[in-house]
């Protein structure tokens, strides 16, 4: 059997509210293969955003063990995490979180200015994937001149821009109408079949949930 | 490069924030400016000083005169090269709220102690010539258009009556420190008419100039001056040029300390408001600072975006300031009484002042929007809403 992509094993998180210690989430182990498509749902507080920060090496965990694309996030400081994360994972937030004052193209080039690629690669590399999303009309449109659902889709071409070994989906159609949430959701199943992109995407849309090879539900900081 | 551009953006991105911050540190600077030009203003006599001249006056205070007959006492002296000495004459030209110094000097040696004042030789010997003659410097001249050869009725006050000198000589001043304002005439010309109006006044001068060979030795030189004349019914305080115009400096003291700490306070009110827009800016940003560090953006990176912008804004404040102060000296000049400032110039301690607190503002009013961001986890970051 292939070695899973991400593997996790009794991850527990907490946080610390004045002198309150807050369980989030307690004893968690996962092992997600490569190419998979994950949908984490849960309640609100249950503890998923967490985990997905967790996998995606922007927290750290209190205890237990977290190894995606073979290596170990707790063996890496902050600068080697930051790099790694640049080169492994792709990330799509629910309110898009595009710098408005950048184009779609500059958006979409963001993640590229930390690689090595000089700049004609970049805009092969950015033109690609707003072609990919359907955007290669929109590259010079500011955020604001753009709908939803269509800085969703610059979104999703920042995250796979560079290539990277998974995506990170934070509730990426929980801010859209059906219909760009629909467009979204099929946008991440191509990606996800035709070229074999690992997402784990937390959601508490059914639609979404259906689009998913698994799902994981999350109560009170436990899978279930 | 990236930094750059979106520093720009970024301060860009709220214009009317972003004028409004730039307008109040451009006032700032120009009140700044201002003020530092008086303060220096105040002090460009001291700045002139030369060193290897000594001041002797009464030791009570200046308003009271010393006896003619010291002054071969003082050339006696080892050290002292040249004995020359000066009144204080006041009156008035023409309109007493124009004010410029009007000196009664001892006409043959003055000039030779005070080569700052660059004058034709001819036309000294002119001056010398004649007893009612008078030199004036230059700003004078242009001032109330007087060339050489006119005449120039003083109505006295100190020394009453009516006085008429002849220009015979204008002077040019040395350098910027030197006072180009200035009416000199013969000591011996006011001291006759004294003897003949008020022979109690004859005889008398209000200070001794005193010409060292050795700026060394001043302090010395001027303990043997003083000790020639101890109980005497007029003791001397001698002390160096430098130290006598501090001694003027010193009546204003209050005005000038109150005018230090105002322009001062100035730049804290630039830090303030300055660091509030970058307050502002930065808790605005917070989740794009996290998203940046999210896709691997450094810490350097995030310092470079917050400290460029308040640099950027502080720096063209400051610069729109210090050229704005220019006119601004130039027009608050003009508005003053002729002679009030002999020498009122933006002087280039107060650009490097205003520069480096521009620089400084702007690093300081950076330093906790830069510490917020780079410690707010990621995580955190992402959370806010704005």
């Amino acid at each position: 059997m292939a070695e899973p992509i991400i593997a996790i094993q009794n991850l527990s998180k907490s946080y610390r509210r004045d002198s309150l210690e807050i369980p989030v989430l307690s004893d968690i182990s996962l092992n997600v293969p490569e190419g998979e498509f994950l949908g984490l749902m849960g309640p609100s507080g249950s503890g998923k955003t967490t985990l997905l920060n967790l996998i995606a090496g922007i927290d750290r965990p209190n205890s237990g063990v977290i190894i995606v694309a073979g290596t170990d996030l707790a063996t890496l400081n902050e600068s080697t995490l930051a790099k790694w994360r640049s080169r492994h994972v792709g990330f799509i937030f629910q309110f898009y979180n595009l710098l408005p004052v950048l184009t779609a193209y500059e958006n979409v080039e963001l993640p590229l200015l930390l690689t090595s690629l000089p700049k004609k690669e970049r805009r092969e590399h950015v033109e690609a994937a707003l072609k990919l999303v359907g955007l290669a009309d929109r590259m010079d449109h500011y955020p604001r001149q753009l709908s939803g659902g269509q800085e969703q889709r610059v979104a999703i071409a920042r995250a796979i821009a560079g290539d990277p070994t998974m995506l990170i989906a934070d509730e990426p159609t929980g801010d859209l109408d059906k219909q760009s949430a629909g467009e979204i959701l099929t946008l991440l199943e191509r990606l996800n079949r035709e070229f074999k992109k690992t997402i784990v995407m937390v959601t508490h849309d059914p639609r979404a949930a259906e689009k998913a090879h698994t799902i994981r539900h999350l109560d009170k900081g436990e899978l279930t | 490069m990236f930094v750059f551009r979106l520093v720009l953006k970024n301060a860009l991105r709220h214009k009317l924030r972003m004028f409004l911050t730039i307008l109040g540190i451009t006032i700032a600077v120009m009140a700044f400016g201002l003020l530092r030009t008086v303060v220096t203003a105040w002090y460009v006599g001291v700045e002139g000083s030369a060193a290897n001249r000594l001041i002797t006056r009464h030791a009570v205070s200046f308003i009271f005169p010393l006896p003619l007959a010291y002054r071969d006492k003082i050339a006696g002296v080892p050290g002292i090269e040249l004995v020359t000495f000066a009144n204080w004459f006041q009156g008035v030209y023409i309109d007493k709220n124009k004010f410029f110094a009007r000196l009664a000097v001892d006409a043959d040696t003055y000039f030779d102690a005070a080569p700052e004042f660059l004058i034709n030789p001819n036309e000294l010997e002119a001056f010398k010539r004649e007893r009612n003659a008078c030199i004036i410097g230059e700003q004078i001249a242009r001032t109330y258009h007087l060339k050489i050869g006119d005449l120039m009725p003083v109505e006295g006050d100190i020394y009453p009556g009516r006085w008429e000198f002849v220009v015979r000589g204008i002077y040019r001043p040395r350098d910027k420190t030197t006072d180009a304002t200035q009416m000199l005439f013969h000591w011996q010309y006011v001291d006759e008419r004294m003897k003949q109006d008020a022979p109690g006044r004859a005889g008398q001068v209000g200070w001794y100039v005193a010409r060292i060979s050795n700026p060394d030795n001043a302090s010395a030189i001027s303990e043997q001056i003083d000790a020639l004349f101890k109980n005497s019914r007029a003791e001397t305080k001698t002390e160096t040029e430098r130290a006598f115009q501090q001694g003027f400096i010193s009546q204003s003291s209050a005005i000038i300390k109150a005018m230090n700490f105002i322009s001062f306070v100035i730049i804290g009110i630039i830090l303030l408001v300055l660091g509030n827009t970058m307050i502002m800016s930065a808790r605005e940003r917070i989740r794009e600072y996290a998203v940046l560090k999210t896709f691997g953006f450094s810490a350097a990176h995030i310092i470079g975006l917050i400290g460029g912008e308040s640099l950027l804004i502080s720096c063209l404040g400051g610069a729109i300031g210090l050229a704005f102060t220019f006119p601004l000296t130039a027009g608050f000049a003009g508005s003053l009484p002729k002679g009030w400032f002999p020498i009122f110039n933006v002087e280039p301690i107060t650009i490097i002042l205003a520069c480096s607190s521009a620089l400084f503002v702007g690093i300081l009013a950076a330093l906790f929007p830069i510490q917020r961001a780079i410690t707010t986890k990621i995580a955190d970051g992402l959370r806010r809403i704005e």
